[in-house]
């Protein structure tokens, strides 16, 4: 009897085992390839840094994607011009949202227009070369293809034609997302952001229509390194805005073609992201590794108010190659999470002075002096974007307690000699603007005598200052005090 | 007898302004050896002495032909010959769109209709090893491939909207008096096919193809030519009905051997 009992409970624990065996066996290779569809649909794209509307609880179905690609120029910075090679016009290319199971019918049409051939290399797709061999298209032709969407992630797509590096260096990347059976938990706001390096024959700033310039790319020296396509991409009007208390999900591609991205949001700390865009899920993570060819999503809640600044914090691509962006929380504040300033004193271990940004070039004088008013304020505003923008904000509206607003400023308009010698020499120590103290520290700016007359009779003659026009002349004279 | 000899004298002269037409459209290239894009050693590649059209044909010139062979316009056409885009900015058989440029080069022809044309005239189209051969020319220099300042024009083009719509002769001629190579529009091949591209480039690589094997390593050869990468992928991706907007070509001729 004892013995049959024993036996019994081995059996049992025999079988238990075995079921679970089973069970984990089917969760884990749970096999997606048999997930059948039921109907079809077209699959709705959206441009950065919208994404489709989440799949939800729906049934893998036959999801019909078609993919225009354009040749298309746009502008890489304020005065600095592109010709983006483009799917479905925006740089990064449309986001496509799926589930696992779908079977997507693909089609990639290259517009007549275009002057090359392309392909696709969708990373979600388990196949040669992920599709790119099947989609091959000359220019005013289409390819079809299907896959069977097998694992769950968010997957970069992108060109794979000859030659390979040029064609992702143009712009020709995106996001695909595979959701899991019943999709990802709904969250408030949802986001698509990628990240691209450029290299230009001109360098970085420099006027016109630039090209592609292949040795810097292979020496991968970038001169820009972008968020979603552009400078200004997700900056001033494209910012990203949420209200407090809302989650908010981002998923975030790296298009590369050269470098990776140390992701990280100033002012945030990612509650959770998922690993490479794949199912680990992290969690209380201040930077991501994204690689070129990867992706990541991250989820953060925010509690505060302010301007979250979205940064590849290898930090000089930030603020010197544009890898920057904004967003904007709006709501109440809550003191107890985060004070703002409390109080202020002074600490001069090293006795006081003006930093100075340090530098072995001379200041290079503008090559193209402004001939009018409105040279003058487009150039102006070029350098704005380029050297005063991260500061003092898109509308001069600065960051309260951070850095004085330029908008409407007392201290501005008060007197504009200076205002000049400010920008040319630099300004520390407290300082009354409309009402509000600040106590910082602007560098010298080194830019040209030119530049300084522009930006200044931008920023003078822009939300409501007092329209006075700066000179090189004036500009000089402060110069030589 | 003063008659008999002034007409031996207008015939001569008729021969005379004949030759010098096909002398003035058509430009001597002397053959030689090169190393293309793939290049190495083993792929040195011999071209034959061989005259070739200066400028690619153009919309005028294709209209002639259309008038003398009805079978190649866009309602008489053999589908299997020229897919639906086969001269699709023509407003009917004969006559281009008013907005079209005559003197620009004809695009939205299908290799076989290329072919015929060149037959009709006694020519031919230049095999790729030919046209990449004239093509490796600046103003100057008949292999002008080391040169930055070569592959930078050629990337403006590529990078320049709409230049299929500008008339033929107007880019700087070659140093063989060849024009519009780089400029303007893709050219047909002969064998534009014969490089196997298979669309998915990096396995190309390794497949030991001759054209993708030389890339796999980075070297000052890829970069030279990392233009003539993009010609190779665009042959790559056609097919001999395909008629494209941005596709025109030119003709070839064999030099004769009575010259010898």
């Amino acid at each position: 009897m004892k013995h049959f009992k024993l036996a019994l409970s081995i059996l049992l624990i025999g079988i238990l085992s075995f079921t679970s065996c089973k069970e984990n066996a089917k969760k884990e290779g749970s096999n997606t390839a048999e997930i059948p569809v039921s109907r079809e649909m077209i699959a709705e794209l959206t441009s950065p840094p919208n994404v489709p509307t989440p799949v939800g609880r729906r049934k893998a179905k036959k999801l019909i994607v078609n993919m225009e690609i354009l040749e298309q120029e746009g502008e890489l910075t304020g005065g600095v011009k592109y010709m983006y090679w483009t799917f479905g016009g925006s740089v990064p290319g449309s986001f496509i949202r799926t589930r696992v199971g779908d079977e997507v019918e693909f089609t990639l049409s290259n517009h007549p227009d275009n002057k090359l051939p392309h392909n696709i290399d969708l990373h979600a797709v388990t196949g040669p070369g992920g599709g790119a061999e099947s989609s091959f298209v000359a220019p005013g032709h289409e390819k079809t293809f299907s896959f069977k969407t097998l694992n769950p992630g968010l997957y970069v797509y992108h060109c794979a034609t000859a030659p390979v590096g040029m064609h992702i260096a143009n712009g020709m990347y995106g996001l695909i997302l595979v959701e899991p059976e019943g999709g990802l938990p709904p969250v408030d706001k949802e986001y698509y952001v990628m990240q691209g390096d450029f290299y230009t024959k001109g360098k970085n700033g420099e006027r016109g229509l630039q090209p592609f310039d292949m040795q810097k790319a292979v020496d991968e020296k970038a001169d820009y390194v972008v968020f979603n396509g552009s400078v200004d991409g997700l900056t001033g009007d494209n910012a990203l805005t949420a209200k407090v208390g809302e989650t908010v999900r981002l998923y975030v591609g790296n298009g590369g073609p050269n470098l990776v991205s140390s992701f990280h949001v100033i002012g945030e700390i990612f509650d959770k992201v998922h690993v490479e865009g794949g199912e680990l899920i992290n969690e209380n993570i201040q930077t991501t590794l994204i690689p070129a060819g990867g992706a990541s999503i991250v989820e953060f809640r925010v509690d505060v108010p302010g301007s979250l600044v979205l940064v590849d914090h290898s930090i000089f691509r930030a603020f010197n190659k544009g890898a920057l962006g904004i967003l904007n929380v709006e709501g109440e504040e809550d003191k107890k999470i985060y004070s703002g300033e409390i109080r202020e004193g002074i600490y001069l271990p090293e006795g006081p002075g003006i930093q100075n940004m340090p530098t072995t070039d001379e200041i290079v004088e503008s090559e193209i002096p402004a001939k009018s008013f409105d040279e003058q304020m487009k150039f102006g505003k070029q350098v704005y974007m380029q050297t005063c923008f991260a500061c003092h904000q898109s509308e001069g509206q600065g960051i309260p307690n951070a850095f004085p607003p330029l908008a409407n400023s007392d201290y501005l308009n008060a007197d504009v000699n200076r205002a000049i010698g400010v920008v040319v020499n630099g300004l520390s120590g407290e300082i009354t603007v409309n009402g509000d103290t600040y106590n910082s520290v602007m560098t010298k700016q080194m830019i040209s005598s030119d530049d300084v007359a522009n930006v200044l009779t931008y920023v003078y003659n822009s939300w409501g200052n007092s329209k006075e026009v700066v000179t090189k002349e004036m500009v000089e004279k402060v110069k030589n005090q | 007898m003063t008659t008999k000899i002034f007409s031996l004298f207008l015939v001569s002269l008729a021969i005379q302004s004949f030759m010098f037409g096909q002398a003035k459209d058509m430009a001597v290239i002397e053959g030689s050896r090169y190393i293309p894009l793939y290049g190495r050693d083993s792929t040195v590649v011999e071209v034959q002495d061989f005259k070739m059209d200066i400028y690619p044909v153009t919309i005028e010139a294709y209209q002639q032909f259309l008038k003398e062979n009805p079978k190649w316009t866009k309602s008489k056409v053999v589908k299997l010959f020229a897919d639906k885009s086969y001269l699709t900015n023509w407003k009917n058989d004969l006559e281009p769109n008013d907005a079209i440029n005559p003197k620009s080069p004809v695009n939205y022809v299908s290799w076989f209709a290329a072919k015929a044309y060149c037959e009709c005239q006694d020519k031919r189209l230049p095999t790729v090893d030919e046209w990449e051969y004239v093509a490796m020319a600046d103003e100057t220099t008949k292999d002008a491939r080391i040169k930055p300042s070569y592959n930078e024009k050629i990337l403006a083009w590529y990078e320049a909207p709409r230049t299929k719509e500008n008339s033929v002769g107007e880019t700087p001629k070659n140093a063989w008096g060849v024009y519009d190579l780089h400029g303007l529009v893709w050219e047909w091949t002969l064998d534009f096919n014969s490089v196997l591209i298979t669309g998915e480039s990096r396995k190309d690589m390794d497949n030991d193809n001759n054209l993708f094997c030389g890339s796999a390593a980075i070297n000052a050869t890829d970069l030279m030519n990392y233009a003539a990468f993009m010609r190779y992928a665009t042959r790559g991706s056609l097919k001999a009905k395909y008629a494209m907007k941005n596709l025109g070509f030119r003709c070839v001729q064999d030099i004769k051997e009575e010259t010898k």
